[in-house]
């Protein structure tokens, strides 16, 4: 298949296991990365990174995509368009559909439609219960055989402490994590928004930050007994950050992801634009030291991926008033820029990577991807870091248009997004 | 007749808290220009013949739109109603929907009230229309709140260094966020009083001070503000029983004498008698919640009045 054989020439490396940029060259045959050298010739169709980052392709650990059943939201394909705008080349895709993926067929009918799009390789987080119901356990096994790659509700917290606990035990078999979105839901009943005195002068419903840091709390007391994986999705608590690093000094297994549009709003911003529901979102903006604590652990490790928790929801959907607006914001292609306009003062654009390739790798286990070494999915990014622009909603491949990006300048740019070998964003100008 | 010689340099009202001081006092001398027309026989002028207001409640309202419907009709615009709880417009129309058939119907102004937090504010910002916010969700409800500041000050002329507290249900109140913006910026001292349950986070940062106990409310205050109490938000108690709640926190006659000093007892309507009222207070001889009512009627005049005077001064129609 020649079209999965392509000679990446002229570009600096970022090697997200070192910390600097080399001039090289990554040569892909067959989708598949078979030499990462100084200067490669080879006789294959040749993309031309000069003055570009070239870097593994990125992996969302979090994102919707609305097929099965609200297609008018989003669907396979227009997502997997998104994913690789953004520099996604594998994207973990949560089990809250209509109908819930919580059986082999329907993981199975997720993957086969990604691989007909052909664009991003989509995985499957499978439903941990029935119909994310929270009652009754899914069967785990079998979603592991058909290729999930971890168990989560996500949408909905797993709130009963006992059927936890039998998850965490259960998952821990398929050595798969088990992925909580922390929320105790009594105390956010009818919330919009973080509480406090903004929530106040807005007179919006709130939902304290404890909410979270009670199931981080919970679920960490919970892995001591069971052993296993907790992934806590978007974590957004400067308390989750404090759990996870003590967890992990007592040898947890205890991962977190953390989402861009965390690490760079507040809840200063909902105040600040009246209104405007595509800053609503579970969980929600929270306080300014909370952010700084989000970015902190991204300095400090304790954050092993940055993921985009990408919701879409259409305009009309979004435009019902705050407190009634669904949840969620799109964010694939605003992910890399969000990071880079944070992070970049503050972490080496390799150490920045971690964040998007082996921190994500590490924590759902794929060994053939995240990095650029021979034997490894041909999955490259051509990354400027420099470029700066402002962010146009309109231009995104998302059939939604909710992004509280819009409008923000931004650093950080995917020129070219390379999946399996094969140029599926950008780069056409490149390409020889 | 009216003496004012500017309107509101804004188009829209949709909150105490974005109005400054001199804006709350132009919105309150106006108003007792129009309290005087209400005395009169015939209460009727013609200052804003020709100005088209529709009047959009999404949520249930008696007293709020009927004073609003009387504004205007004072005031001689035409009024349209949208009785949008029997409509398929309740439930699942965008506001931006409502918005587009707004603006196509070519109205001059519009009335809401609505269940959703900042839904006026959303609207305010897709039309060129005026639009005066008559309640949303747990915000604000700026007309209420200027009608409080307005009896307030028929008692107290200056309501400088006077001491306001809101008793009852803070969290949940779009009264008393509006009583509570007003008043700090007319340089009252404000005060809230309720179950912990009741009280929203962050009252310090706004300027507020907490008193736990209804009785040393009391004994600092000059003014109460009391307001209508709920058992249940959205199927949660948020304390044990009314009844408890009226031992705790209900204003009664004892009450009040205990304090030692005269008190100026409002309530926004409709009292839940004997619960967060008693009613030999709610009825006392010089009782002030119906004059309340009555300068509502005023305080809407005047609002109607001087956010359409700009519109119409700038060419739109004649005065």
């Amino acid at each position: 298949m020649a079209r999965s054989d392509l000679l990446i020439r002229g570009g600096r490396i970022a090697d997200p296991a070192g910390d600097v940029l080399l001039p090289g060259d990554v040569l892909i045959r067959d989708g598949a990365i078979v030499e990462v050298a100084s200067s490669i010739d080879a006789d294959v169709p040749v993309l031309d990174a000069t003055g570009l980052v070239v870097a593994p392709g990125f992996i969302d650990l979090h994102a919707h995509f609305r097929e099965p059943g609200q297609e008018w939201k989003e669907d396979i394909a227009s997502g997997s368009r998104a994913a690789v705008a953004g520099g996604f080349t594998t994207v973990c895709l949560m089990p809250n559909t209509v109908p819930a993926l919580h059986d082999q067929e329907r993981v199975r009918f997720v993957m086969a439609r990604g691989r007909e799009v052909g664009l991003a390789d989509l995985r499957v987080v499978g439903a941990a219960t029935i119909d994310i119901a929270g009652s009754k356990m899914a069967p785990l096994g079998e979603m592991a055989q058909a290729g999930c790659v971890a168990f989560s509700d996500d949408g909905h917290p797993i709130l009963d402490s006992g059927l936890m606990r039998r998850i965490l035990e259960y998952a821990g078999q398929f050595e798969l994590p088990v992925v909580q979105h922390a929320e105790d839901t009594g105390l956010t009943r009818g919330g919009a928004m973080n509480e406090g005195v903004i929530a106040t002068r807005l007179g919006l419903g709130a939902m304290p930050r404890c909410a979270e840091d009670i199931i981080v709390h919970r679920d960490i007391a919970l892995l001591e007994i069971t052993g296993g994986h907790l992934h806590i999705a978007h974590a957004s608590s400067a308390v989750t950050m404090d759990l996870v690093r003590e967890a992990r000094e007592r040898g947890l297994q205890v991962t977190c992801e953390v989402t861009p549009h965390h690490l760079f709003f507040d809840e200063n911003w909902v105040a600040s634009c009246h209104y405007d529901a595509n800053y609503k979102m579970n969980p929600p903006l929270r306080a300014s030291s909370d952010r700084d604590a989000l970015i902190e652990a991204c300095i400090d490790g304790t954050v092993d991926a940055i993921a985009t928790d990408h919701a879409p929801h259409l305009p009309d959907e979004k435009e019902m008033g705050f407190g009634a607006a669904p949840f969620g914001v799109i964010g694939l292609e605003t992910a890399f820029a969000a990071a880079v306009t944070v992070l970049l003062p503050h972490l080496s654009l390799p150490r920045l990577l971690r964040l998007f390739t082996t921190g994500p790798a590490r924590v759902f286990g794929f060994d053939d991807r995240g990095r650029l070494e021979p034997g490894l999915r041909g999955d490259v990014v051509l990354l400027d870091p420099e470029a700066e622009f402002i962010y146009d909603v309109a231009s995104s491949a998302s059939r939604s248009r909710n992004s509280p990006f819009h409008g923000q300048r931004l650093r950080g740019r995917v020129v070219a997004t390379v999946s399996a070998g094969r140029l599926v964003h950008g780069g056409g100008n490149r390409l020889h | 007749m009216i003496a004012e010689s500017t309107g509101l340099a804004r188009k829209d009202l949709l909150g105490l808290e974005e109005l400054t001081a001199e804006e709350i006092r132009l919105i309150l001398r106006t108003a007792r220009e129009f309290r005087e027309v209400l005395d009169r026989p015939i209460k009727k002028v013609p200052a804003l013949r020709g100005l088209t207001v529709a009047n959009l409640f999404f949520e249930n309202s008696t007293r709020t739109k009927m004073s609003f419907e009387l504004a205007q009709k004072r005031l001689s615009t035409d009024s349209i109603g949208f009785a949008v709880s029997t409509s398929s417009v309740k439930k699942g129309e965008s506001l931006r929907d409502t918005a587009q058939n707004i603006e196509a119907m070519r109205v001059d102004m519009i009335v809401m009230r609505h269940s959703e937090s900042g839904a006026p504010r959303r609207l305010a910002e897709m039309v060129d229309a005026h639009v005066v916010n008559a309640g949303d969700g747990c915000h604000e409800h700026p007309t209420q709140g200027l009608l409080d500041l307005y009896t307030m000050q028929e008692r107290f002329d200056d309501l400088r260094d006077r001491r306001v507290v809101i008793i009852g249900d803070i969290a949940h109140s779009r009264v008393a966020r509006s009583n509570i913006h007003g008043l700090l910026k007319l340089g009252a001292k404000v005060g809230v009083c309720g179950p912990p349950t009741l009280l929203p986070m962050g009252l310090p940062e706004l300027g507020v001070d907490v008193y736990p106990h209804v009785e040393d409310a009391l004994a600092e205050a000059d003014i109460i503000n009391v307001l209508r109490i709920q058992l249940e938000r959205m199927g949660v108690p948020l304390f044990p029983s009314t009844r408890e709640y009226a031992s705790l926190f209900g204003i009664t006659p004892e009450r009040l004498e205990n304090a030692g000093h005269e008190i100026l007892v409002l309530h926004p309507g409709p009292i839940n008698r004997n619960v967060e009222l008693d009613s030999r207070v709610a009825d006392a001889p010089g009782s002030v919640i119906l004059s309340q009512v009555t300068n509502g009627v005023a305080v809407r005049m005047a609002v109607t009045y001087l956010l359409a005077k700009t519109r119409l001064e700038a060419g739109h129609g004649a005065l």
